[in-house]
């Protein structure tokens, strides 16, 4: 079977679990199968199939898993969605589309050779720059659970952090395939760019107290660092130094801190000063009470989960007892309604994008799309790991999104995006090597 | 960089392995400890699904809390009423989505909810959810007499004050009564007129269950557990006897009886006890010293939580108390033995606790453990729990524990507390009146047992406690007492 034809087959697969999740909320809510989720299956394989029938005419020789594994990481948001509101699902559902049109429409325009990128890459540099900064401009940025995230603009709002991380991450391949040879050397003038970019992640911290964003573009820094030189030095002397100025913002930042304190010790025995109430309350009750909801919300769900659509979200009266229960806790969500099963499952189709992603990165033959894929994989990791770890309490709490399953439009156009990338990369790789007479590897054209 | 890629993907998958990892752990390992903790609200409004059980009282058989359904967003929830109101509200305590639980409602959630291990409860819940039927949870009996409860309850009027009363051979708690008190139906939505509500105390604090969980200065009760310790230590016995000037000596102070006027001249020690002689006590704990007089009150039950089935922090542990914590003196001296032998001295008791006192001395030295709860049921009607009477500990000898209850009967045939006589029974008790020294702020109180006849073992104990008071023990509290001893009674003897 072609890379195709098992994409298709996959998609096929992803369609039919976007039509069962939406029939178990639908089932859930008016006690009764509708026809609307065989409506939306059809829809859901449709708008997968325009993506289809330009992979086969743009990037014919591009990984066949990579589109399956993402149908499924969206149909797991669309119905999550859906089941928290109604209209949210239809806007997601929404953004998922117009997701599929920027994926094809960058594989149409990039279908000959995606490395003209790597002559902008300063270009992607500043321009990733710029996009971080953008929401600690006055009036233009938008201040949500303390850190500032959004822009606005006219009626537009959208999170540059998301974009930003793409551009970050196209400039590190072009400049580091670059100069590897003398970053390697280790000369202090060629560590400079390094030490500009420790400065600009303390920047974005103190800018706009985004803890998560930081630690996400730093972490795609230090990798992309050490697959460029194989030298676990840096990787060891990146981490300290973020340690170090993250350490020095602990002292400073009060926002910081608190953020760590509620990591640290959610629960209180005795009554602490609330900031937000002004008087005597137990954390859990007050700052660290968004956490506390998020182990709630897993710990109910138990092992087989409460079933899709029988979670417990909201008070008896309708007013909800998790916060940003859409974006920020869409995991704690998953893990109730469909307990460690469930949510085990989910991240196991992370893990396979993962291993998927990181395949087109071994089998790239030159630095530039080596370092994309691999960028673009280990963006995509981490940025789960932080926001996941943050609703588990492994690491605190931050407001990123959850790749193609948390609320929102921006993230989900910018993983589209990533998407775009690998699949284009591995075009090229697989073309190549069935150029060069190599024997392609099982399953793949 | 193959090397580097390969070893990168082992990195990012330890990352969101470390999350599968987590979320077992939260699911699984921790999440019964999560399930328990107050401010859980999802595990609370989750289980507002449950068809939850009924708890009953004992006799009259009434329904104490029921259920009432509603459908909110497609889904059938099972929100709590109490048609008994007031009656039971301390004990029953209350189950809100706006205000968590309290009371049996808290501690035996598990069995009104059917989440507790207990295999075929979870075999019948399976089912339950299978066939998509709410689940149904196991209904309570408490022991509670609610007729005696309305007459305690009655009889405290709008005075602040508790009254627990209990079978001293079987621990059952009978009544538990706490003033004022608060209809739990108001706690949802109408939480604001609980919290106007008024009373002859400041604080009213009517949410707290003054039975067990109000300390109070014991006051001259306290005297049944120093002479229990006297006649333990053998250096006294009934017949001791001792030269009454009106006052007592501490320290180069003069601690005076309640009425100096009076003074006894000789008397012995069963006569110091009817007439509550506060410098006959004051001597016996000079001359055994705190902590004998401690350690005898240790194995009446001070200094632990009474293990009753209502919620720990619903419980309170007497003893000394000290900047508000229970405190065990390290020497002798760190405490006045003096005014702590007749209930003074930073010595405070909760009702249940003096409950458990009279009984005690009542059935001759056997400390049971106080119950409220009977049975637990399962919806076929299977018992799934049944309490069986626990004795805690011999608290004192049979030939003290009968000597003490024979000074008690003669305190209530001649001494301070003839007010609580019932003809055909013979009654003992102890009246208690804490002073603070301004008046009509006194503590009074009344502890008794009541038997067939003199040599047979108490049926029932009774503890009764009256904040702000002007009279004595004998006149205010030892009156309520007989209503609701008289109310229990009554029952055995025309079931």
């Amino acid at each position: 079977m072609t890379a195709r034809n098992r994409e298709l087959f996959g998609l096929v697969v992803a369609s039919l679990i976007a039509g069962v999740a939406l029939a178990s909320v639908t089932i859930s809510r008016e006690a009764q199968v509708s026809a609307g989720a065989v409506a939306w299956g059809a829809m859901f394989l449709g708008l997968y199939l325009v993506a289809h029938v330009v992979a086969r005419r743009t990037v014919p020789y591009a990984d066949g898993a990579l589109l399956p594994l993402t149908a499924v990481l969206t149909a797991f948001g669309i119905a999550i969605n859906y089941r928290l509101d109604s209209d949210g699902g239809g806007r997601q559902a929404l953004w998922v589309a117009i997701g599929v049109g920027v994926l094809a429409a960058t594989l149409i325009w990039l279908r000959h050779d995606y490395r003209v990128l790597e002559s902008y890459r300063y270009l992607f540099g500043v321009a990733a720059v710029v996009l971080l900064l953008l929401p600690s401009v006055p009036r233009l940025g938008e201040s949500v659970n303390g850190a500032q995230l959004w822009v606005h603009a006219g009626p537009l709002q959208f999170q540059p952090g998301e974009l930003a991380k793409i551009c970050l991450i196209v400039f590190l391949a072009g400049y580091l395939r670059e100069k590897r040879e003398v970053v390697a050397q280790g000369r202090l003038k060629d560590l400079g760019p390094l030490l500009a970019i420790w400065g600009a992640a303390m920047l974005v911290i103190v800018q706009t107290n985004d803890l998560g964003s930081a630690l996400l573009n730093f972490g795609i820094f230090l990798a992309m660092l050490y697959v460029a030189t194989g030298r676990t030095l840096y990787v060891g002397a990146g981490l300290a130094l973020f340690v170090g100025g993250a350490g020095l913002l602990y002292t400073a930042l009060q926002h910081v801190q608190d953020r760590v304190t509620i990591w640290l010790h959610p629960w209180t025995d005795e009554r602490v000063y609330c900031a937000v109430k002004g008087t005597l309350e137990f954390r859990q009750d007050c700052a660290s009470y968004q956490l506390v909801r998020s182990l709630y919300s897993i710990a109910n769900g138990g092992f087989g989960g409460t079933g899709l659509g029988e979670g417990t979200f909201a008070s008896t009266d309708g007013t909800p007892l998790i916060p940003y229960l859409r974006t920020d806790f869409v995991y704690s969500a998953i893990a109730q309604e469909l307990g460690l099963i469930g949510a085990a499952a989910l991240l196991l189709v992370f893990m396979l994008f993962v291993v998927r992603g990181m395949r087109v990165a071994l089998r790239a033959q030159d630095g530039f799309s080596k370092l994309l894929a691999a960028g673009l994989t280990f963006g995509f990791a981490l940025q789960t790991f932080i926001i996941v770890g943050g609703a588990l309490r492994v690491v605190p709490l931050t407001g990123i999104t959850l790749p193609f399953v948390s609320y929102g439009g921006t993230s989900v156009v910018a993983n589209f995006l990533l998407v775009a990338g690998l699949l284009l990369v591995s075009n090229r790789a697989n073309e190549l090597s069935s150029l060069q007479g190599h024997r392609p590897l099982r399953g793949s054209k | 960089m193959n090397r580097q890629i390969a070893r990168l993907m082992y990195v990012s998958l330890a990352l969101v392995g470390a999350l599968v990892v987590m979320t077992t752990y939260w699911q699984t390992w921790a999440a019964a400890g999560l399930a328990d903790r107050q401010d859980n609200a999802i595990k609370r409004v989750a289980e507002f699904s449950v068809d939850r059980g009924l708890i009953y009282s004992w006799q009259p058989r009434k329904r104490l809390a029921r259920n009432v359904e509603r459908d909110v967003g497609g889904r059938t929830l099972f929100f709590r009423r109490y048609p008994q109101g007031e009656l039971a509200a301390h004990v029953v305590g209350y189950s809100t989505v706006a205000r968590s639980r309290t009371g049996l409602e808290r501690s035996l959630n598990d069995y009104l909810t059917a989440s507790n291990a207990n295999l075929s409860t979870l075999v019948d819940k399976a089912l339950d959810e299978l066939r998509g039927k709410p689940v149904k949870g196991n209904d309570v009996v408490a022991n509670i007499d609610l007729d005696a409860q309305e007459v305690a309850l009655e009889e405290l009027g709008t005075r602040c004050g508790a009254v627990v009363a209990l079978d001293p051979r079987t621990g059952k708690v009978r009544v538990m009564a706490s003033s004022p008190g608060f209809d739990p139906n108001l706690v949802e939505d109408r939480f604001g007129q609980i919290s106007r509500i008024t009373a002859d105390c400041t604080p009213a604090a009517p949410l707290l269950n003054r039975a067990s969980a109000g300390l109070f200065v014991p006051g001259s009760t306290f005297k049944v557990i120093t002479a229990s310790a006297a006649l333990e230590s053998r250096k006294f016995t009934p017949e001791s006897s001792f030269v009454d000037p009106g006052y007592c000596t501490v320290y180069g102070k003069r601690v005076n009886n309640f009425d100096t006027s009076r003074p006894f001249g000789t008397i012995d020690l069963s006569s110091a006890l009817a007439y509550s002689v506060n410098s006959v006590f004051c001597n016996i704990g000079l001359k055994l010293g705190a902590k004998q007089i401690l350690d005898t009150a240790k194995r009446f039950g001070f200094y632990e939580r009474p293990p009753l089935e209502t919620p720990a922090d619903e419980r309170q542990s007497s003893g000394l108390y000290q900047r508000g914590r229970l405190y065990y003196p390290r020497l002798d001296a760190d405490v006045d033995a003096g005014r702590m032998a007749f209930g003074q001295e930073r010595m405070l008791v909760t009702p249940l606790q003096m409950a458990m006192v009279a009984g005690a001395i009542g059935v001759g030295g056997d400390l049971m453990e106080p119950q409220v709860v009977d049975r637990i049921v399962a919806p076929g009607g299977r018992v799934v729990r049944i309490e069986h009477p626990v004795l805690v500990r011999r608290a004192v000898s049979a030939d003290t524990a009968n000597a003490v209850a024979q000074m008690m009967r003669l305190g209530v045939q001649q001494g301070t507390g003839t007010a609580a006589q019932i003809s055909g029974y013979s009654v003992g008790g102890k009246t208690g009146t804490g002073e603070t020294g301004v008046p009509g702020s006194n503590t009074t109180w009344f502890i008794a047992f009541a038997s067939r006849d003199a040599e047979s073992p108490a049926e029932l104990a009774i503890a009764v406690v009256l904040q702000n008071q002007s009279g004595t023990g004998g006149s205010t509290a030892a009156p309520i007492a007989r209503a609701v001893m008289q109310a229990i009674l009554q029952r055995t003897e025309n079931p």
